[in-house]
């Protein structure tokens, strides 16, 4: 099985569904002659032509609303927003019209666009480039959201948000576009919905999603030198979320740390940790801990940075917790 | 269908045809009105009285089997203009399940997905790129089709026209955006808003045609626009009218329009677009008093049946809650 | 076609309108959007503009006088048209509609979507059981020595602590604040039968056969042996008068169908009792005392194959009558052995009384989790010697306090039992 890119992963997938059906197409900045701010979509202007892989200008209310619109006529348009801090200037597209079109209007239309780029912070970037927003788009009925960690699952998460019928946000991540993964060649695709144990454990149920992932399984390995196994549940898929995986996990180990990249003032893992409250109270040993971002907006200083973020640590601190596990 | 701007004057057919239409509007925006100071219609209802000209020389000028409309909340006349059954646009109104959107979406989101009315649409100036979207679509099919893109004077200054409009040119979008400028965005003389009144000027800086019309007079309306839209067909590129028109009533039912004088609004009365076209064609010999007053009557009684079917249609049952949130 | 020309709302929150002034006469001509008249509403005075063309036919709301929204105010139609018709109409449903019930538009819209809520919330779950570790405390107490009382368990502790009978006041929390987890629950199983809890029973007659020991004999024997053996007993005796208490009683029994047994007289002092001595209300923790937060008295019952003690939970915040009316249940519920764990488990102080066994006096053993247990004889007259040396008959009772040791010492379970007494003696004592 190769091993690929995160970025190759999608590039793959866009290729693959844009070579399958002709009404996908790809819009952003920077997307057809730059070969996309971080890659992504290299080589698709060349092999699609500027009709279906089109620069636009910095435009993001503007370019979101046509994709939109595009969506509403029957394309199948990937809108590109350069990072997902940028997106917020296309919100009332996104909330106003995507998620609500077909709901106003009696179910007539279907708006199946698929809006992604990187979320979350990257590194030096400051406060307005370091933000995760995935719960603003979670809140909001009529949006799907997912959110993959690996290559394998970008790419296969990547095809079934293209075939769709609905708005996706797509949630990448800077950090990850280079990490690499094996990536089947024969076609696949991962279903929304559906979450992943990525490693079996008894002791304490883990749940994350993206670019985490990667740390709550180095926290899970430095755990297992101790004798705690962690059980890691890597979700994929936000909305629609996969309850019942996290509620068995939860009930087999008794114990759950939710890591989430955002802030925790209502937050994605701040609603699943009172689902699980609610849904395994009577399993629960332990109060749920939830790993996020300080309620900060993201410093420069670099050490500074990290401090603000979810860390091995932090995750391994939180595990510990919930086993009443003393630590200094 | 669209005729030769000189033939237009004298098309006696299509003249009665535009004149049945502008009083259909009329009728049911006057009926609507009337439910509303009943309750049977809650929240907004902004009314198209006085500006039906718009609305009805536009659309008779575009084949919605190609062609696409969008526009913003003010949207009854828009959506009788494109042929939708005034039963159910009234059962919309009232919130019924027989309505156009199934009573999800009420007075500013009336949708025909069959007569590409795409909206009906709440946010001021937020349907300028989704409209836009619509055309970046037909020109990538190739097709030979045309948005008609409504919007009003409160519109013009946000973000997403000026935004939509350089992408509709960089891209050659067969797109018509046509701003109904009844000179006040709600309660706000356009002209205290606006660093340049002259709106049809501001598609210029965007590389953009842009011509002013009087939106009184139908004909106007429908040979200007008709030209236009055969235009846009031929050379795939945007363009932009401005239509001064008036409405009668206050931004919707709640405002009772203390912003502007009585004598202004007697004046736009002695310019109603109906009665200038009743007195064209009776002047022409094409219509008679009898003939008008049983178009009246007709459409009168078109919107009390509308009424009535909205009042004996049943509410939605509460699981349509749940039902089309997703696809 | 005449058409009545009704009134309509002006304001969004106009229920109704008084007609200031008509600006059109019967007779004249109206096109649609003329003023017709003018309209005093809850805001202001409005202009009513006719949505309708024609002649106005005939006035039916005159100046001064009121209509409400969808009334008619007027009708309209073509010049000279009769109205003879509609008229008649009108009369009809006026008629009709000046009756209270009838709603308001916005109330029909109202009540019609709280039926839909009520429809849709029918199916919900019903409110929660209180917590039990939150029981109400005596107003006088601080809010922090309950808190330093109230057993903090994680929800699965709970659940296994219930499965196994244990009871979470004796299982040692190794969680933050002493929070009670799974794993102090799985030590306290593991543990020999120590830690468990049950009432201890006295001993069943022995006949010269072999009876097998039922589970139930068992337990009790292993209990009550740990609290004898583990527990230093040492015990003290009081004689008191109880004539004031027999009189309280039968004055508060007149009349009354259900009588109020002496017991309930008796929890309701020794409760009194120990919220004055709360050292007494106690438990042996191993490392530390605990005080508890209530008073949860328990009272032997003897049933057809050995003896319980059910429990009246929180007699601090209860009155006798209240203890009394439980105390029945309980007892029936003992009698006819449908007592649950909860029921029985748990007397932070329990008193056993054989006085109707017309035994004098006896010493108890401690029932854990409690720190003493109250012996109580049968009531009998003797001559008692007062201060002055005079003789006098009195009603006596002897009351043997059975106490731990290891929790409090004599002069402690002293202070307890001799403000015990004066309580029986003197019932309006308590009210200090």
């Amino acid at each position: 099985m190769p091993t690929i890119t995160f970025r190759e992963a999608l590039r793959q997938a866009m290729d693959e569904e844009m070579a399958r059906d002709e009404n996908v197409i790809l819009l952003g900045e920077e997307v057809a002659q730059y070969n996309g701010a971080y890659k992504v979509s290299q080589g698709l202007l060349d092999k699609y032509g500027p009709k279906r892989v089109i620069d636009t200008p910095i435009s993001e209310e503007g370019f979101t609303g046509i994709g939109i619109g595009a969506a509403l006529a029957g394309l199948r348009p990937i809108v590109e927003w350069m990072t997902f801090s940028f997106s917020i200037q296309a919100m009332d597209q996104v909330i106003n019209n995507a998620a609500k079109m077909r709901y106003m209007s009696g179910g007539q239309f279907a708006i199946p666009a698929v809006f992604r780029g990187p979320n979350g912070p990257a590194e030096y970037l400051s406060a307005q480039h370091s933000q995760a927003l995935q719960s603003i788009y979670a809140h909001a009925p009529g949006l799907k959201v997912v959110a993959p960690s690996t290559p394998l699952d970008a790419k296969g998460l990547l095809k079934t948000a293209i075939r769709d019928d609905n708005p996706v946000i797509f949630l990448e991540a800077e950090l990850m576009y280079s990490l690499k993964g094996d990536v089947p060649e024969e076609e696949y695709l991962i279903p929304f919905g559906k979450a992943a144990i990525r490693r079996e454990g008894k002791d304490a149920t883990v749940v994350g999603f993206s670019k985490p992932v990667t740390m709550v399984l180095t926290s899970a390995d430095r755990l297992a030198k101790e004798g705690i196994e962690v059980e890691v549940i890597d979700l994929r898929s936000i909305r629609p979320l996969d309850e019942h995986t996290i509620y068995e996990s939860v009930k087999k180990t008794n114990r759950c740390v939710i890591v989430d990249e955002a802030w925790p003032f209502t937050s994605v893992g701040s609603h699943i940790a009172w689902l699980v409250s609610k849904n395994c109270f009577d399993y629960l040993d332990a109060p749920v801990e939830l790993v996020s971002s300080e309620d900060v907006p993201m410093p420069y200083n670099h050490r500074l940075e990290l401090a603000a973020q979810p860390s091995v640590k932090k995750i391994e601190s939180a595990v510990k917790k919930v086993l009443y596990i003393e630590q200094e | 269908m669209a005729k030769q701007t000189q033939n237009i004057r004298d098309d006696a057919g299509l003249l009665k045809k535009l004149l049945e239409q502008m009083l259909l509007i009329r009728r049911f925006e006057e009926k609507a009105a009337q439910m509303y100071g009943l309750r049977k219609i809650g929240g907004f209802c902004h009314l198209y009285i006085g500006q039906e000209a718009v609305a009805v020389g536009a659309i008779n000028t575009i084949d919605l089997k190609k062609d696409y409309v969008v526009t913003a909340y003010r949207d009854h006349g828009l959506a009788l203009a494109c042929g939708m059954d005034p039963k159910r646009v009234m059962a919309e109104l009232y919130g019924k399940a027989t309505g156009c959107s199934k009573g999800k979406g009420g007075s500013m989101h009336l949708f025909d997905a069959e007569r590409h009315m795409l909206g009906g649409n709440g946010i001021v100036g937020a349907h300028i790129p989704v409209a836009t979207g619509v055309a970046l679509k037909i020109s990538y099919k190739n097709e030979d089709g045309v948005v008609l893109c409504f919007f009003g004077d409160g519109a013009i200054h946000q973000g997403s026209f000026h935004e939509s409009l350089n992408m509709a040119k960089i891209w050659d979008l067969p797109i018509l955006y046509i701003c109904e400028n009844n000179q006040y965005g709600m309660g706000t003389d356009f002209s205290r808003v606006s660093s340049v009144t002259d709106f049809s000027v501001m598609g210029a800086s965007y590389g953009i045609e842009g011509k002013q019309l009087n939106g009184m007079d139908v004909i106007e309306v429908y040979a200007e626009v008709d030209r236009t839209v055969k235009y846009i067909r031929k050379n795939h590129v945007p363009s932009f009218l401005e239509i001064k028109t008036y409405r009668y009533k206050g931004h919707s039912m709640s405002d009772p329009a203390t912003y502007r004088t009585k004598e202004e609004l007697e004046d736009y009365k002695k310019q109603d677009p109906i009665l200038n076209l009743k007195s064209y064609m009776l002047e022409k010999s094409m219509l008679t008093e009898e003939e008008f007053k049983n178009i009246d009557k007709k459409y009168r009684s078109v919107s009390e049946e509308a009424v009535k079917f909205a009042e004996e249609s049943p509410e939605p049952p509460i699981e349509d809650l749940y039902m089309d949130v997703l696809a | 076609m005449a058409e009545k020309v009704l009134m309509i709302a002006l304001s969004p929150t106009m229920e109704t309108g008084t007609i200031v002034k008509w600006n059109k006469k019967e007779g004249d001509a109206v096109e649609s959007g003329e003023v017709l008249c003018e309209v005093e509403t809850d805001k202001a005075t409005m202009e009513y503009e006719s949505a309708q063309e024609g002649n106005l036919l005939k006035i039916l709301v005159q100046e001064g006088e009121e209509a409400r929204i969808e009334d008619p105010i007027a009708i309209i139609g073509e010049k000279g048209e009769d109205v003879t018709d509609i008229m008649k109409e009108i009369g009809e449903t006026r008629a009709k509609v000046h009756v209270p019930e009838e709603e308001i538009l916005e109330e029909e819209k109202h009540s019609a979507v709280i039926a839909a809520e009520e429809e849709q919330a029918g199916g919900e779950a019903e409110g929660e059981v209180a917590a039990v570790s939150e029981r109400p405390g005596i107003a006088l107490e601080s809010r922090e020595k309950e808190e330093a009382v109230r057993i903090k368990a994680s929800p699965l502790a709970r659940q296994l602590a219930q499965q196994h009978n244990l009871d979470l006041k004796l299982v040692k929390g190794s969680g933050p604040d002493g929070r009670v987890v799974k794993r102090d629950i799985e030590a306290a199983l593991k543990q020999p039968p120590a830690r468990l809890i049950q009432k201890p029973a006295p001993s069943a007659v022995i006949a010269p056969e072999e009876i097998p020991l039922s589970g139930k004999r068992k337990v009790i024997a292993q209990r009550i042996s740990e609290s004898k053996f583990s527990a230093p007993h040492y015990y003290l005796r009081t004689v008191v008068e109880v004539d004031n208490l027999m009189a309280a009683r039968t004055r508060l029994n007149k009349g009354r169908d259900e009588k109020v047994s002496l017991n309930a007289f008796l929890i309701k002092f020794t409760a009194e009792a120990l919220k004055r001595h709360r050292i007494i209300n106690t438990s042996w923790g191993g490392d530390r005392i605990i005080q508890f937060g209530t008073a949860d008295i328990g009272i032997a019952v003897a049933q057809p194959d050995g003896l319980i003690t059910p429990i009246v939970r929180d007699c601090w915040s209860k009155g006798i009558i209240q203890i009394d009316k439980e105390l029945k249940v309980l007892v029936g519920k003992a009698l006819n052995n449908r007592l649950r764990p909860q029921d029985y488990q748990g007397a932070t102080f329990t008193i056993s009384n054989l006085g109707t066994f017309g035994i004098l006096e006896f010493t108890a053993i401690i029932n854990p989790p409690g720190s003493a247990i109250l012996a109580v004889g049968q009531i009998r007259r003797e001559p008692m010697v007062d201060e002055g040396d005079n003789i006098s008959i009195k009603s006596t009772m002897i009351l043997t306090l059975s106490c731990d040791h290891r929790v409090f010492d004599g002069a402690a379970g002293a202070l307890f039992l001799k403000e015990l007494k004066e309580m029986i003696e003197y019932p309006i004592k308590f009210l200090y």
